[in-house]
């Protein structure tokens, strides 16, 4: 692939520069249909990288199956694209023999909270050094359209060809009432916002989740009527309330409405410093001991 | 002379694990398994090592798989339910070629069976359970030093050849305690993958020169950016949907198994050499068939024991030899005849072929075996 770097204004230039850093070109294009959210979110992943100033060597990508897990082969990292919902699991085996090493999951609903969920919530009980960041998008996108279970009651999938009955998770409320000690909102529409929320979720010393309302405006836009992806990114800009604001409306004003920002941040030992601390302990024992 | 100590199979296991070079465990508690775990968890950290217990099964064996990406020799444990669930993991490391030792400690099933009694019922899990053609390194320890001995050997031939090495135990072994001594470490060979570090950024990850037998693996972090991926891959480790590059990669990854059947296999014989009758069993049964082999040679039986010790691939060259001298073989195994159909299909045509199987959670008395090398012809 050819990045037009000819003619461009400024911003463009800088887009592309995030590109040549970050991604892989020669495997770009991406597979996301026109319109999917999912290329803003890796891209405010890269930037927040960038803006953190990351090494890539030391920086590990890791991924499950779906729409969302083609970003690890598009990053420049050291990348795994891995088994569906097990993304968390093989995250924590790298983490944990290598705490030294930068560890982000980027998943999506389903895989995370639906297949991957008993790891999801365990890896946030142990609070493990991970750094998650969930491209929700309400449904399943890769096999065409099925209900997932961040879709809304009563909205229609192929498999919910009568309305969906579920109730839809909270992912980020269920990271953090499992023990995450970082969870957060972002969304397509609100780039620079998700970005430095990314950002923190990476500077915490613990599971960080952020779970970023991306747009599936191929499956879950058309099964529901939700318009283009123009209107659907317009649709997140009008719906969404702070946390503050949340915090005053009843449960019937806040239905229907994105809460974007920081939702949880409390300090708490993480995992493997903790396994760390453990052999350090062990080995001077058996020292004094000796 | 090695120190000699009163051991556990499953406890023996952990450590030839850990003189290996193992410094990671991923596992759930499983019965009969469950004190690989426990000694994992007391010894890891002591050696520097990790341990973590993992929320289920299939995490168990992702998370070692991960371990291993970043570089650390990685295990995992458990028995019969937990390695159906860790199947598809398993391919994954087949298809990637990530190094890792799977330890399955067979009990009686299927579903959750008896669950403190003995089975050889996973062999076929243990060559065909993943999905799709892949190639698949199994070995079963039949006494507690071999646990010992052979699971070093699991870990170097999984590293050898960059693919999963299935540690098949069972019960009765796992459980056994007897006295074994501890191989001195100057004796114990240790085979690390072929590792490159900070190579040239345009390697590709999945390259072989000639001669080589597996492409050489970057530990994440250590250098070389690169993708990981269990979709059909070529060597740049990027997915493809070339049917050629989905055959190329298939025939590599199974003749880098098949194209070293001489130093994967191993078999143990004994009484041989003059045999007309050979007890065919492996594991556990190995004791039975020993007791069995003395009493019918004690009543004139020229009797002898053939032992797979690597189970896959098949050891069908050695057992066509033997079968060319023998009148008969007793295939026994602690299930309704899984290996049998390999002994057949290898053997079928030039002896004749007994089976005793047991599949209700009680052990193979020596008695059985030996009434069926008695009324041989």
């Amino acid at each position: 692939m050819t990045v037009n770097t000819g003619d461009v204004s400024k911003k463009t230039q800088k887009m592309s520069d995030l590109i040549y850093k970050y991604m892989r070109p020669e495997h770009l294009p991406h597979i996301w249909c026109p319109g999917c959210g999912n290329g803003i979110i890796m891209r405010d992943v890269a930037q927040a990288i960038e803006n953190l100033g990351l090494s890539r060597n030391q920086t590990i990508i890791v991924s499950g199956i779906g729409c969302s897990s083609r970003a690890a082969g598009y990053m420049d990292f050291n990348t795994i694209h891995t088994t569906h919902g097990r993304a968390l699991a093989f995250a924590t085996g790298i983490k944990l023999a290598n705490p030294e090493l930068e560890v982000i999951v980027i998943a999506g609903d389903g895989d995370l909270a639906a297949i991957g969920g008993n790891h999801l919530i365990h890896a946030a009980r142990r609070n493990i050094g991970l750094t998650v960041v969930c491209m929700n998008n309400n449904i399943y996108g890769m096999t065409g359209g099925q209900y997932s279970p961040t879709t809304p009651t009563g909205e229609f999938g192929t498999t919910a060809p009568y309305g969906n009955l579920d109730r839809s998770f909270d992912i980020a409320g269920l990271a953090y009432g499992a023990g995450a000690s970082y969870a957060a909102r972002g969304s397509a529409y609100h780039v620079q916002q998700t970005v430095s929320l990314i950002q923190e979720g990476i500077r915490n010393r613990g599971f960080s989740i952020i779970d970023v309302a991306s747009v599936c405006p191929t499956y879950y836009g058309r099964k529901n009527k939700k318009g283009s992806a123009v209107d659907m990114l317009k649709w997140q800009r009008d719906n969404a309330v702070t946390p503050e604001q949340a915090a005053k409306m009843t449960p019937e004003e806040l239905h229907g409405k994105l809460v974007i920002g920081l939702l949880h941040h409390t300090q708490y030992p993480e995992f493997t410093y903790q396994y760390n601390e453990l052999i350090e302990r062990l080995a001077k024992e058996r020292e004094d001991h000796e | 002379m090695g120190k000699i100590v009163l051991m556990q199979g499953n406890e023996a296991c952990v450590e030839g694990a850990i003189a290996a070079g193992m410094r990671f465990y991923a596992g759930y508690p499983i019965t009969p398994s469950t004190e690989i775990a426990e000694r994992s968890a007391l010894r890891l950290p002591q050696v520097g090592g990790k341990f973590i217990q993992m929320e289920d099964e299939i995490g168990s064996i992702a998370c070692a798989i991960g371990a291993s990406v970043a570089g650390v020799k990685a295990m995992t444990a458990t028995s019969g339910p937990g390695f159906s669930l860790k199947q598809e993991n398993l391919g994954y490391a087949c298809l990637a070629e990530i190094p890792l030792v799977v330890v399955d400690v067979q009990r009686q099933g299927p579903s959750t069976g008896m669950a403190t009694s003995p089975s050889q019922g996973d062999v076929m899990m243990a060559r065909w359970g993943t999905h799709g053609d892949h190639p698949m390194i199994t070995l079963s320890p039949s006494s507690v030093k071999e646990c010992y001995d052979l699971v070093i050997r699991a870990f170097n031939l999984s590293e050898k050849y960059r693919t999963p090495v299935i540690f098949l135990m069972d019960e009765i072994v796992g459980h056994l305690r007897e006295g074994m001594e501890i191989t001195p470490e100057d004796e114990i060979e240790i085979v690390n993958r072929p590792t490159v570090l900070y190579p040239d950024p345009k390697r590709k990850p999945y390259q072989m020169k000639k001669g080589q037998l597996v492409p050489k693996m970057a530990p994440f972090g250590k250098g070389q950016r690169y993708n990981i991926t269990g979709l059909i891959h070529d060597e740049s480790g990027f997915p493809t949907n070339s049917n050629a590059e989905a055959e190329k990669l298939l025939h590599r990854l199974m003749h880098k198994i098949s194209d070293n059947y001489e130093d994967i296999v191993q078999t143990e014989e004994v009484g041989m050499e003059d045999a007309e009758v050979a007890i065919f069993c492996y594991g556990g049964t190995m004791r039975a068939a020993m007791s069995a082999m003395e009493e019918a040679r004690a009543k004139g039986i020229k009797c002898g024991i053939f032992r797979p010790v690597t189970i896959w691939p098949f050891p069908e060259k050695e057992l066509r030899k033997a079968a060319g001298k023998l009148k008969k073989i007793i295939v026994a195994e602690h299930n309704y005849g899984q290996l049998l159909l390999e002994v057949q299909r290898v053997a079928g045509s030039m002896c004749e072929i007994e089976f005793v199987g047991k599949y209700n959670g009680s052990v193979i008395t020596p008695e059985e075996i030996l009434e069926k090398a008695v009324n041989s012809k």
